[in-house]
């Protein structure tokens, strides 16, 4: 079943993950966010997924920041170290690189360096992707540093539900969540229903995204996207591809994945952050652990390439995986 | 406005403040003692020479008042209250401690106190006591967040973040600079611009103010009006509290780097008999109720150490817990 394709209304992530601030604020009052430009006056911030909230929630539980992601993140953590559940926006996911002491050293490390006694109940909600042409310093996936960092969940939704889902998930979270969002599948219009205000996607279960028996085909934020095309064009092909979107990249889903990769024996792995010790790495040496004589084929992996993210187009094409990349792994695997 | 010299300590506040501070002294010289003696084997930045700050911090605050302090900070736990016994487990890794052995000297937590988070990165305890202060004021609490540091960090981006930030948000969050005139091995003379660090809060539209952080009533009255001001509403305060460490950065380094004379002539200068001497030159306390505080303190330490020592240490299992609230599958 192609979720795509089913006729329901169509909506955007980004409608989905507004409606879910709004729900949020309207449903928590311990719930607050700050980031460059977020309130009203400054235009609901850069993708306008906060516009309205300020005027509607006060000024007081919605702050626009000075460009200083040390003090955001710092102001986040303390905040919630006091019982608030801040969800701070680092505009662009490189950006995290200039708070990464704030998140790694503090946020991450606070309840076990405290013994348990306090913790850190925040949400960095943060937007990256490349296919915008923006080059090296704005389109990054860094995911692996967080999920290689004890005391965070990383999480990425493809599909407005999940993105509702999850970050309805991760606000009512007792530890600190990094929410990643790919800004170029942002506003496309997919086949899904607004949830309604009671739905929830829980942290760390992956969604079958496609059932299938040929080959597991494991994926998160645009390539769940790339990957479900790819999965129909095989289908078309004779190959019956399982899609399973991790929807938590950390801790993820390894019942789901391990579940689906004995079934098919045959495994890609795609991401757009770079292949090397990226996630597909310590997936794959999972489920090489775990399944070792059952496997047909070696567990293979798409990722970026080893370079800064390129400007130029034919490059930047070159640089991540696509469906058509997918698909030609996905024919390889089936052989 | 609040003004200045409003806040005067009495005899009785001094008196209190001694108190704090013979403390902080006799367990920042046991600590010495009892890493000398092999004992406990841990990193130890001694604070010694600098008791008189948080002496009357810890004077000032409530326990709902909140501190983010640093690696060179148990000073600034004890003033603020820091029960001893959980404090020395925790130093010597137990599992009775604090932090059930997982933090240690360097990331002491004691929430009941107010004491939310010891960082050992330089200068991040700035940007994280502004959250605590936005909860106070989302709160409508009139509770202060207090941050300390050292004279190196104010060369640290996080911390000027931090000082901006709470100045356009008019947070009552206090920055309180320990300036022991050393960051490591290098002066603050020498990597200063300015060599001022109280002038720095200008630039953020904040008053800012150079005590001696030795002289417990420069210090009271200073610090008391940061409270109040923070209290109040109005904002926050930069401190820069000038004083020194005797024992250079972490005990145990050679502090060659100090010039001999400016260390004798500080150690000469302690600020922890001085007062004790005041104590007594003004009749405020006699030789023989110091001494009974003073006995007092030893015994509540011997305590607490031979706690600390028959306490269990963790168990290897214990790293499943409190990575996430939820336990680490096996
Ligand atoms: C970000 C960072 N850089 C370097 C260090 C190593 N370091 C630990 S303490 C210290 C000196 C800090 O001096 P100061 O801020 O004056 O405080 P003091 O130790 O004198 O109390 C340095 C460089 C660190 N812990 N964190």
């Amino acid at each position: 079943m192609s979720a795509e394709k089913a006729a329901k209304p169509k909506v955007s992530i980004i409608a989905a993950i507004s409606k879910a601030y709004q729900d949020i604020f309207a449903e928590d009052p311990k719930v607050i966010t700050l980031g460059e430009d977020l309130a009203d006056p400054e235009g609901g911030g850069i993708a306008k997924i906060t516009k309205g909230l300020s005027t509607s929630f006060g000024d007081d539980r919605v702050r626009s920041t000075p460009i200083s992601e040390q003090a955001i993140m710092g102001a986040a953590i303390g905040a919630s170290l006091a019982g608030y559940k801040p969800i701070a926006e680092i505009m662009l996911m490189n950006f995290t690189t200039v708070a990464m002491d704030m998140i790694v050293n503090h946020a991450a490390k606070l309840r076990f360096m405290s013994g348990g006694q306090t913790s850190v109940p925040i949400v960095i909600r943060t937007m990256t992707g490349l296919g915008y042409g923006s080059g090296g310093q704005h389109c990054d996936y860094l995911e692996t540093w967080f999920a290689h960092t004890a005391g965070i969940k990383v999480c990425a939704a493809s599909t407005p539900e999940d993105a509702y889902g999850l970050l309805r998930s991760a606000v009512e979270d007792p530890d600190p969540v990094i929410f990643i969002e790919n800004l170029p599948t942002y506003h496309a219009p997919m086949a899904f229903e607004l949830p309604d205000s009671s739905h929830r996607v829980p942290l760390g279960k992956a969604a079958i995204q496609r059932e299938g028996s040929d080959v597991t085909l494991i994926a998160y934020a645009r390539m769940a996207v790339e990957a479900r095309a790819a999965a129909v064009q095989a289908a078309e092909q004779g190959v019956s591809v399982e899609v399973i979107d991790l929807r938590t990249i950390a801790p993820w889903d390894r019942e789901t994945v391990l579940a689906s990769a004995r079934k098919t024996g045959r495994v890609l792995i795609a991401h757009e952050a770079v292949k090397e010790h990226g996630v597909g790495a310590e997936i794959a040496a999972v489920i090489n652990e775990e399944l070792f004589g059952a496997l047909k084929k070696p567990v293979k992996r798409l990722g970026g390439a080893f370079s800064a993210v390129p400007y130029s187009k034919p490059l930047e094409t070159a640089y991540a995986p696509d469906a058509a990349r997918i698909l030609a792994a996905i024919i390889e695997l089936a052989k | 406005m609040v003004a200045t010299n409003q806040y005067v300590a009495d005899s009785a506040t001094l008196l209190e403040i001694y108190k704090r501070a013979a403390l902080l002294k006799a367990n920042d010289e046991r600590a010495r003692k009892v890493i000398l003696s092999g004992q406990i084997a841990m990193v130890y930045y001694s604070y010694r020479g600098q008791e008189i700050i948080p002496s009357v911090m810890g004077q000032l605050l409530r326990d709902d008042d909140t501190i983010c302090t640093i690696y060179r900070g148990i000073h600034d736990m004890l003033g603020k209250g820091f029960p001893l016994r959980p404090l020395w487990a925790e130093l010597a890794g137990r599992v009775t401690g604090s932090c059930k052995g997982k933090g240690g000297p360097m990331h002491l937590t004691y929430p009941p106190k107010g004491i939310m988070v010891t960082t050992g990165i330089v200068g991040s305890s700035a940007p994280i006591a502004n959250g605590l202060a936005w909860a106070a004021q989302l709160d409508k609490s009139d509770r202060v967040s207090v941050c300390t540091f050292g004279d190196g960090a104010s060369n640290i981006g996080a911390v000027h973040e931090a000082m901006n930030l709470a100045s356009i948000w008019k947070l009552p969050t206090i920055f309180v600079c320990q300036n022991n005139l050393f960051a490591e091995h290098t002066t603050f003379e020498k990597m200063t611009g300015g060599q001022n660090i109280a002038g720095r809060a200008a630039g953020y539209g904040m008053p800012g103010v150079r005590v001696n952080g030795n002289d417990p009533e420069e210090m009271y009255s200073a610090f008391a009006q940061a409270v109040a001001r923070a209290r109040a509403g109005e904002g926050p305060t930069l401190l820069e509290c000038m004083t020194f460490r005797f024992f250079g950065h972490n005990f145990g380094d050679d502090d060659s780097y100090i010039p001999k004379d400016q260390k004798a002539a500080a150690m000469e200068a302690d600020p922890v008999p001085a007062l004790r001497a005041r104590l007594i030159a003004d009749r405020i306390a006699s030789e023989h109720e110091l001494a009974a505080i003073e006995a007092d303190i030893e015994a509540q330490i011997d305590d607490a150490l031979e706690f600390a020592l028959a306490s269990p240490w963790p168990e290897p299992d214990d790293l499943r817990f409190d990575v996430f609230e939820k336990e680490i599958a096996a």
